[in-house]
């Protein structure tokens, strides 16, 4: 008996140690952070966009669609915040390989996404599914500032080779499309979507600086200790102004 | 006016290169310097040739991917279809390489350099090394202009005329490094052109050849005379203008920018202050060479030979106070459009008079079309179209309707392929057996010849009524616009016809190669001519004449009654010709 | 296929095609007597054997001539050009009740900004940034307040024979009066860049009962 106990012990102790041993797989193990932006104050009237110059554009809405500088959900949350990793990686960190392009969709002439998070390095896919002259500014001051243009229905795979929050994209044939892209050196972001929840996991354990982005009501940081596989909420306030 | 002449034997002293590399790449003999800017200068007419070939596939075929475009990267021609951001790198190196390494260096960098001292009578030019040196800059100029080609994000973008603040913030062109090694060369070749004009104003001042006064000088000279001060005055201001381009790509100037307090019509005074000047230069050694040309094909002297030389100077000097006609619809205060309207119409004077007397010249001539000939006479008709698409747009009213159309881009064809290549075909033709001791074949020439005219005209003839319609310039896809889409066809005729224009171009290029080996030996005189390089061997060799020659009349006497054969060499002595006095320090009388 | 002129959709049509016209007949005149001398001249006076040219230097009379005849021809076309331009272009010609349209012209697109039933732009009730739509009344003067934000663009409707550059740090105003009803094209006449050829407009002429209606709805977001 006790020499099942002690063989137990050992090979729990091996095991422990050959995952350990194995490197931090971030996506299997480790701490989360989830949380809501809310949204507080009067919710602005967005205006209209003008899409009747660019038919194969408004065919393809029912009601007219309008400006997303300011996306307020049905429950009183906001929309298209970037929340992201600050500081407080160990210095060892290293992030895994991307493993696919992250897409950008030229569609209806809106970008899809409208905020969004790439590793430093990793593909971004931009498509055209509109089949309209598009062009894609980058106004990056980090990263070297891009602009190329897609006269039809085609796909530009760019990459960016510096940490920067955030690099504004742009077109210019259609002024009102707008987006930002969040380039960092690790995969601890994440943006709200149409519930104002955003979640970060597979966080190595550690004392964490938070930032939460919005394109017109400025960030806003939390301070963040998880430890093990722990999940802890965080959530973030906007007003309006 | 007494002129002053060094026509001591001094060239004699120094002793022929020996070497490769000093007699054919390090050379300061003018005529290796010319023949140096010939093939630097053809290779760049290629390659302006070859954008212009990808500009009219988009043109002709919007969307479609180009036959061999596989070979361009994605940044270019994703999948052969040329981006628009690529198309505008074709418009505006296109014009750069055209303008500045093909035609400016052929008239100029070529014929300045290997005709002056053969005509004039003088052993070599007034500086030969400042020769090698303008040679070379033109060259680093080119390699630099080439190089903008293939850096990341590709070249300058913004129009061979360079408009800021587009070209001055890569924030709003996309291209930062091409934009400044646009800059970069242009500063170079401009310090080519000023090196080079030096040297051929002090050479025909000081090196003509006992007898070679200023009115026995070829019009040919005379037009590279007034080139080279038009040369020697407008190109610092380009030179000046793209140095202020560049500080503000660069070191943080504002010359051109307005939220910083530039001014974007500055950079078109100073551009065009250099433009309309660099026209000129673009086409009065190709009048020069046409009437020397045509005098000789119509075996007849140059009709009006004095009113030539006085609509050269004419051209030259209203030729400043033209430039503001490309900046009508500017901006620029409209009183200002008056009175370049009025020196603008002006100006149209001076050529007329040339084209009638050139007519004149053949005017009961015994006209003798040998292939140089058909270029020149091609070159009046040509031309003439072009001068007189000229006048619509000098009337400011009419302006409004095309500036910025294809009626311009249908001008400025006439004057500079109609006019200034078409000269330069038969300049070659004629003065490739002085330079080569070869005959290019004749038979070839006329097959050339006559495709390229036909197919030239086909090109560039409709594009007035394309910019009559309101076609737009620099346009990618005229197709985005209703009253555009009912010419399209046009655009596609006149893209296949310009293929055709290129394809034929091979002949002249595979003449030109092949005659260099397999060429018949040239006679000494093969067009029965009276210049003073038409009395020295084939090719001509280093340091030209042993003894300077004396010069007993002027240029074009042909089908004179002193004689009985139809011409009469400058330095053939009379009996009743008396030997030109020559003053102790050398000057003629 | 369009080869001539286009339609004339303005005042200054009518205008600038005469003088086009009347520059035609002219250098039409030229080109014939030119091209018409060359030809006859290659032929009637090719090399034969026995043949010898006519030795000349020239002849003085006919240099006058040919010089005088251009040059009064070409000053007399100036100077009739020249009052057009001033009727057009002049610094004062722009008529004082003429609508005023503000034309923001950027990299890629024309926003339009019109006046609200003030007449007068930059007071409240202005129609701001209606992008690449130019609506105006037939038979009145229209004034373009014409900016650019960025590079140098040019405002360019073909059938109202209308030009001008928009130049980043000037205010630049160009009129015009429409007089067919109908609609047109603008286009941009000034290299700006990868999108030069994207900066298309839509002109419509209108009767002022429509433009005044489209001007109400436009008032409302609710642009057609």
């Amino acid at each position: 008996m006790r020499k099942v106990g002690v063989a137990g012990a050992f090979a729990v102790g091996l095991m422990a140690l050959a995952v350990a041993g194995s490197g931090w797989n971030g996506a299997q193990a480790g701490a989360t952070i989830t949380g809501t932006i809310k949204f507080t104050g009067a919710k602005p009237v967005m205006a209209k966009i003008d899409m009747s110059d660019e038919p194969v554009c408004k065919a393809k809405y029912q009601a007219p669609p309008t400006k997303e500088d300011v996306v307020v959900n049905g429950n009183g949350t906001l929309a298209n915040v970037f929340v992201y990793v600050k500081a407080g990686l160990p210095a060892t960190y290293k992030a895994p390989a991307a493993a696919a392009p992250v897409v950008l969709d030229q569609d209806g002439c809106r970008y899809h996404p409208h905020v969004f998070g790439l590793l430093v390095g990793q593909t971004l896919s931009i498509k055209n599914s509109d089949g309209i002259a598009h062009n894609i500014k980058a106004k990056g001051v980090k990263n070297r500032p891009f602009n190329i243009s897609q006269p039809n229905t085609m796909t530009t795979p760019r990459t960016f080779t510096a940490s920067e929050v955030m690099v504004p994209l742009e077109c210019n044939v259609h002024g009102w499309m707008k987006a930002s892209v969040g380039v960092l050196p690790h995969p601890f972001f994440a943006v709200s979507g149409t519930d104002g929840s955003f979640k970060i996991s597979g966080l190595p354990p550690g004392t964490y600086t938070i930032e939460a982005w919005h394109e017109r009501y400025g960030v806003q940081t939390a301070t963040v200790t998880v430890a093990g596989a722990q999940a802890k909420t965080q959530d973030f306030t906007f007003a309006a102004h | 006016m007494t002129t002053v002449a060094a026509t001591h034997d001094v060239g004699h002293g120094e002793h022929a290169p020996s070497g490769f590399w000093r007699k054919y790449i390090f050379s300061t003999d003018h005529k290796t310097i010319g023949i140096q800017f010939l093939f630097l200068s053809l290779f760049f007419l290629l390659l302006g040739g070859i954008l212009a070939m990808q500009m009219r596939w988009q043109l002709g075929f919007p969307g479609k991917p180009m036959p061999g475009g596989g070979i361009l990267p994605e940044s270019m021609a994703p999948g052969g279809v040329i981006l628009p951001e690529y198309y505008i790198q074709l418009v505006t190196m296109h014009g750069t390489f055209m303008v500045f390494f093909a035609i400016m260096p052929l008239l100029v960098g070529v014929f300045a350099n290997f005709l002056i001292p053969l005509k004039l009578g003088a052993h070599d030019m007034a500086f030969p090394r400042i020769n090698m040196a303008s040679f070379w800059f033109a060259f680093a100029a080119g390699m630099v202009m080439l190089a903008s080609l293939f850096v990341p994000e590709g070249a300058a973008r913004a129009g061979w005329t360079m408009y800021a603040p587009l070209s001055a913030r890569p924030d709003l062109s996309g291209a930062e490094l091409g934009q400044k090694l646009w800059s970069v060369s242009i500063v170079l070749l401009g310090l080519s052109s000023i090196l080079g004009s030096l040297n051929y104003i002090t050479t025909i001042i000081n090196n003509r050849a006992p007898g070679m006064t200023w009115f026995r000088m070829p019009l040919s000279v005379w037009s590279l005379f007034i080139t080279a001060i038009l040369g020697l005055l407008a190109l610092p201001v380009l030179s000046g203008a793209a140095i202020m381009l560049l500080f503000d790509q660069t070191i943080g100037t504002h010359f051109f920018d307005p939220p910083a307090g530039g001014q974007p019509l500055l950079w078109q005074h100073l551009f065009w202050f250099f433009g309309h000047p660099e026209v000129y230069i673009l086409i009065l050694p190709a009048m020069g060479m046409v009437s020397d040309i045509i005098a000789n094909g119509s075996r007849k002297p140059i009709f009006g030979y004095h009113s030539m030389v006085f609509a050269i100077i004419a051209i030259a000097f209203l030729g400043w106070i033209v430039w503001g006609h490309h900046m009508f619809m500017s901006g620029m205060n409209p009183t200002l459009g008056s009175s370049f309207m009025i020196s603008t119409m002006v100006i149209a004077v001076p050529s007329a008079i040339k084209t009638f007397n050139w007519m004149g010249t053949m005017w009961r001539g015994n006209l003798r079309f040998h292939v140089p000939m058909m270029h020149a006479v091609a070159f009046v008709a040509m031309f003439v179209i072009g001068g007189l698409s000229g006048i619509f747009m000098a009337a400011t009213p009419v302006d409004m309707h095309i500036h910025d159309t294809y009626f311009i881009v249908a001008h400025l064809h006439y004057v500079l392929f109609g006019g200034s290549l078409f000269a330069l075909f038969g300049a070659i033709t004629y003065w490739y057996p002085k330079m080569f001791g070869r005959m290019m074949s004749e038979r070839w020439g006329k097959i050339h010849f006559w495709l390229t005219f036909v197919f030239y005209n086909l090109v560039f003839f409709p594009m007035h009524n394309l910019g009559m319609a309101g076609h737009m310039r620099r346009i990618y896809d005229p197709t985005q616009y209703d009253f555009l889409k009912p010419l399209q066809p046009l655009n596609t005729f006149i893209s296949v016809c310009a293929f055709l224009l290129f394809a034929s171009q091979a002949i002249f290029a595979l003449n030109f190669i092949i005659s260099l080996f397999r060429g018949q030996k040239a006679p000494q005189n093969p067009w029965l001519d009276n210049g003073l390089e038409w009395t020295l061997p084939n090719p001509a060799p280093h340091g030209n004449w042993a003894q300077i020659p004396s010069v007993y009349r002027g240029p074009y006497e042909f089908s004179s009654p002193e004689v009985e054969e139809d011409y009469l060499p400058q330095t053939r002595k009379l009996p009743t010709d008396r030997e030109p006095a020559v003053l102790s320090s050398g000057a003629p009388s | 296929m369009q080869w001539w002129l286009p339609v004339q959709a303005s005042t200054f049509a009518p205008q600038i095609d005469g003088i086009f016209t009347a520059i035609l007949i002219i250098t039409g005149l030229a080109f014939v007597v030119v091209e018409g001398g060359l030809i006859w001249f290659i032929f009637k006076y090719r090399e034969r054997p026995g043949r010898k040219a006519f030795y000349t230097h020239g002849n003085v009379k006919a240099e006058y001539i040919w010089t005088a005849v251009p040059a009064v021809v070409m000053v007399g076309l100036g100077l009739t050009s020249n009052h057009y331009w001033n009727e057009i272009k002049g610094r004062n010609s722009v008529p004082p009740n003429a609508y005023p349209i503000k034309v923001h012209a950027k990299q890629f697109e024309w926003l339009f900004t019109y006046p609200g039933p003030d007449r007068r732009l930059g007071t409240d009730d202005d129609i701001t940034e209606v992008r690449n739509k130019l609506h105006v009344p037939v038979g009145q003067p229209v004034v373009l307040e014409e900016e650019s934000e960025d590079v140098i663009h040019s405002v360019f409707v073909p059938a109202f024979r209308v030009k001008q550059d928009a130049v980043p740090g000037m205010q630049i105003r160009a009129w015009f009066i429409p007089t067919l009803i109908g609609e047109y094209d603008m286009g941009c006449a000034e290299l700006c860049g990868m999108g030069h050829y994207k900066m298309h407009a839509k002109v419509t002429v209108q009767s002022q009962a429509d433009f005044d209606a489209w001007l109400a709805k436009a008032a409302q977001g609710d642009i057609e």
